[in-house]
């Protein structure tokens, strides 16, 4: 039976500051080198303060993945020596000596399945190597310290995936979860980054790193299971090894460097005392904390009688639920819920397209509201909406620029219909025969009206024609 | 105009105008021109100490508020950071290094108007006990120039005996604020874990050292710890000290106090003087009307050991950002990779520095950490349970700070295992991160001794108190500089 397991980095993207340092955790605006100080910069006689918040947002996780939490948590040094790291070694978090790291023995459902959490660390992130220069001999690599310190989660799963399949959805569910808990932003480029480990029966386990995307992961992992059974197929015993993902040719590598055994010598981080996560911060962390992504979806489903996979989409995704929670009432939740997942997604189906939209939640209870008062169409709402997304203006404005009011007048209604009947004798006539198929002359009619003509009553007057 | 007050009477004679914080200033830059060649306490001076004067004396005439130092000239140990002043470590590889930042107990000084005369002479990061490991040359003992100062302080202490300042600041790991104190016949504290901020402070082993006041008397001390203790937001490690007043009530004795004298320190290995020296200590303890009895604490043979495991684990760690690349002096990198580029640049470390990493590689990795430094951990915590419930019963324990007085230069750099073995006194205090003072007690064939009193952690203000009752019982020599 094929085994994964996954170790997951993600950094907490929406604290104000660093781990240990004021410096911005969004480091992301800044020229490189410039959101630095000299404790992320590890200049001698600095000292790390402990940001007390990335103790909480890291909780917080724990918690949300059922994992236990200690009553109190230690840092390690991590010794090693790499141009990224300022002080050449990591200030992180191990579970030796008894000693706990923030949360661990946790687990989250995956489609029926218990993924278990084995631990959950908090960590600072290195910086970053940027690599330039043709050829061999004129290859550089320069150092961006504007990452080191940036608070960082390490989430270790059991090897309990089956296949990469399963690893996708766990995935999703984790990126979703860590969103909805406010504490990251799971989108931005390398915010939340996995290695994995796969091990197929009677084989060693073997370790996949500098993987780029959780795309990349998925197929890293589809190569490695593949290589390893036509191993073992072939009676090739399978090594206990590190592989590198080579990202160019798609193929995982043995990583034969001295790197890979090193020893990191890890001892307690004696600048940090450890620090007491008592029963009033848990409660007070428990008591703050945003609904879970399932009681969001059953809340949706039983209070508002909206379609589960539709209350799926709204709970999971934070920008859909933060939309509508702010635009429904007891009375349209479900009217409003629809119109996100059958004519909104298209347009904000990015994060490219979320930033640029000048959509509000408001747009969205004002364009039930006009379709419910007959002002518009519900055929008409897309359009609109993609003209909202576009340009931010308001549904009134809309409606008298855009000419998307709704036609209710008899007669002008009726005059769409003659010209009808005139272009489609034959449809006519079968509508006489076959009641039924009167839908075809209504479906043209709206399209003549690009949507606009109320279609209860187009479809009473050409029953009324027809006779 | 006396070089050889005290800091507390020189902010008399200021208060009082007999002379000017320019004059004593200026006095005191002369003094360090006449000696320095010979002691060679410093390794750069502070150039704008005459401006700095000048200021506190203009804030002074205009009856503006001045800080509790009047313009006292204090000395800083070259491993603490001052904004804008190199800060070496007596290193070859931080040659160039210019702090961006100051050291918050320097900011305290500043803050109460004391003026910095310059940055003094260390073993190199602080590792040692003779400064002879320093780059940049020895510092010499100024009562006998052929005689080590003791270390790492020994140019804090050097400064403070030759009367280059009247206070500086050192800093102790396993005795190297205390030592030196000792053979240069000054006040060394090693105040308890956490009490002054080590923000500024470049890290040897940063889980057992502290920065400590090196005095010409136990008031000083004292007073000067009112202005550099205290909790610092950048160091969270630092504790609550309730701003005491460490001067207040110093004079209050200590009659009907239980002291221990620890046998460990006091049977084998002291010299014939020093050991006659703790006797008649020990008598003089007693007739101010304190209990003296011995006390056990044995695992104390075990300390050295322990401490030169722990130190090097963390050295190893602390020392590994020195790779030249944010930082440092002049290489040129070309032809280098990565690790040939930090290994080569490495080499810039002195001998004990390097032998000191080597060990902390060692000891702490995977197929060695349970032989050698989860037991030093181990013979730590022994020792802990051993101190507190020795300072149940008693309120200080005491020993002679060095087991023995100074040596020549070249008598023990060649023989490092004996040099670590000076430490056997002194390292207990870190171990534990109790507070220890060492007071000047006799100066026996023109070579001072001093006596180490230990209290129990944040006992600062009672530690004080014994302290200038030891001291007001001896009657010393004048630094023959």
């Amino acid at each position: 039976m094929t085994k994964i397991g996954l170790e997951i980095h993600c950094q907490l993207t929406k604290l104000e500051s660093k781990l240990f340092c004021s410096c911005k955790a969004n480091y992301r605006e800044f020229e490189p080198n410039h959101n630095i100080c000299p404790v992320c910069m590890g200049l001698p006689g600095s000292l790390p303060r402990l940001n007390q918040k990335a103790v909480e947002s890291a909780t917080s996780i724990a918690m949300a993945l059922s994992c236990k939490t200690p009553e109190k948590i230690a840092f390690f040094r991590k010794n090693y020596f790499y141009p990224d790291l300022p002080k050449n070694f990591q200030i992180t978090q191990l579970n030796v000596y008894g000693d706990m790291s923030i949360g661990g023995e946790g687990y989250v459902d995956v489609e029926g399945a218990k993924i278990k959490i084995r631990r959950i660390q908090l960590e600072e992130d290195p910086g970053r190597l940027i690599y330039e220069g043709e050829s061999e001999r004129t290859k550089i690599t320069l150092v961006d310290y504007n990452r080191a310190g940036t608070p960082l989660v390490e989430i270790v799963t059991d090897p309990d995936f089956e296949n990469p399949r399963q690893v996708r959805v766990f995935l999703n569910i984790l990126s979703d979860l860590l969103e909805n808990l406010g504490v990251a932003e799971p989108g931005l480029e390398g915010a939340m980054r996995a290695d994995g480990n796969v091990s197929i029966e009677g084989g060693n386990k073997v370790e996949i790193k500098n993987i780029g995307s959780f795309h990349d992961l998925e197929k890293a992992l589809h190569f490695e299971i593949t290589r390893q059974e036509s191993l073992s197929e072939r009676d090739i015993e399978i090594v206990q090894e590190t592989r590198h993902w080579d990202d160019r040719r798609k193929i995982t590598i043995s990583s034969r460097s001295k790197e890979e055994d090193q020893d990191y010598r890890y001892f307690l981080e004696n600048d940090i005392p450890w620090v007491k996560i008592d029963q009033e911060t848990i409660t007070s962390l428990q008591k703050n904390m945003p609904e879970s992504i399932s009681s969001k979806k059953e809340r949706f489903v039983e209070k508002f009688d909206i379609a589960p996979q539709v209350a799926d989409i709204l709970a999971s995704d934070k920008y859909y639920f933060d939309l509508f929670e702010n635009a429904h009432s007891d009375s349209d939740a479900k009217d409003i819920a629809n119109l996100i997942t059958t004519d909104l997604m298209g347009f904000v189906d990015t994060k490219e397209k979320r930033e640029k939209s000048k959509l509000t939640s408001q747009h969205l209870s004002d364009l039930i509201a006009a379709i419910n008062d007959k002002t518009l169409t519900r055929t008409s709402s897309k359009t609109a909406l993609q003209e909202i997304v576009k340009s931010g203006k308001s549904v009134k404005e809309l409606l008298s620029e855009m000419d998307l009011g709704q036609v209710s007048d008899s007669s002008e209604i009726e005059n769409i219909i003659m010209e009808v009947f005139e272009e489609e004798k034959q449809a006519v006539l079968d509508a006489k025969e076959n009641p039924e198929t009167v839908n075809y002359l209504v479906g043209k009619v709206m399209q003549k009206t690009k949507g606009k003509a109320d279609p209860t009553k187009t479809l009473e007057l050409i029953k009324s024609k027809l006779g | 105009m006396n070089l050889k007050t005290s800091i507390l009477d020189y902010i008399n004679d200021v208060k009082s105008g007999s002379f000017s914080v320019e004059e004593f200033t200026s006095a005191t830059i002369q003094r360090i021109k006449d000696v320095d060649g010979d002691v060679h306490a410093y390794l750069s001076l502070n150039e704008s100490a005459i401006d700095d004067a000048r200021a506190i004396d203009k804030k002074i005439s205009a009856g503006e508020k001045v800080g509790t130092c009047y313009g006292f000239p204090i000395s800083i140990k070259d491993n603490i950071c001052i904004t804008g002043s190199k800060t070496t470590c007596a290193s070859k590889i931080l040659e160039n290094f210019v702090a961006p930042y100051t050291a918050t107990v320097v900011s305290k000084l500043q803050s109460e108007d004391a003026i910095v005369t310059g940055k003094t002479n260390l073993d190199e990061f602080a590792m040692g006990l003779t400064t002879e490991f320093s780059a940049y040359g020895p510092t010499k003992n100024p009562w006998n120039l052929k005689y080590v100062p003791g270390g790492s302080s020994g140019g804090s202490a050097a400064s403070v005996a030759a009367n280059e300042c009247l206070a500086s600041l050192g800093s102790d790991t396993g005795g190297s604020v205390r030592n030196p104190a000792s053979f240069c016949s000054v006040v060394g504290l090693k105040p308890t874990y956490g009490l002054i901020s080590r923000y500024g402070l470049i890290s040897y082993a940063n889980s057992i050292e502290q920065i400590g006041p090196v005095t010409k008397t136990v008031k000083d001390c004292g007073f000067l710890l009112n202005v550099i203790a205290g909790q610092d937001s950048n160091d969270d490690t630092t504790i609550d000290n309730a701003n005491s007043d460490y001067l207040n009530d110093i004079e209050q004795g200590i009659e009907g106090k239980n002291i221990g004298i620890i046998k460990e320190m006091t049977s084998d290995g002291l010299s014939p003087e020093v050991s006659s020296a703790t006797k008649n200590a020990i008598q003089d303890f007693e007739k101010l009307g304190a209990h003296c009895e011995e006390v056990s604490l044995p695992t104390i043979p075990y300390t050295v050991a322990a401490y030169y495991t722990i130190t090097s684990t963390e050295a190893g760690s602390n020392l590994a950002r020195y790779d030249n690349i944010r930082y440092g002096y002049d290489f040129e990198s070309e032809g280098y990779e990565y690790n040939s580029y930090i290994s080569k640049s490495r080499t810039k470390f002195g001998p004990e520095v390097i032998r000191r990493i080597i060990l902390g590689g060692f000891v702490p990795s995977a197929g060695h950490a349970g032989k050698y430094f989860l037991k030093a951990l181990k013979v730590k915590s022994k020792l802990i349970s051993e101190a507190n419930s020795a300072f149940e019963k008693y309120d200080y324990l005491i020993s002679p700070t060095a087991p023995v007085q100074p040596f020549q230069f070249g008598e023990k750099i060649d023989d490092p295992v004996t040099l670590m073995l000076l430490d056997y006194n002194t390292v207990t205090a870190n171990l534990t991160g109790k507070p220890a003072i060492s007071v000047p007690y006799r100066v026996t064939d023109g070579l001072p001794i001093g006596m180490q009193i230990i209290g129990d952690g944040k006992s600062e203000k009672s530690l004080l108190q014994a302290a200038y009752a030891l001291e007001s019982k001896t009657d010393l020599p004048e630094v023959p500089l």
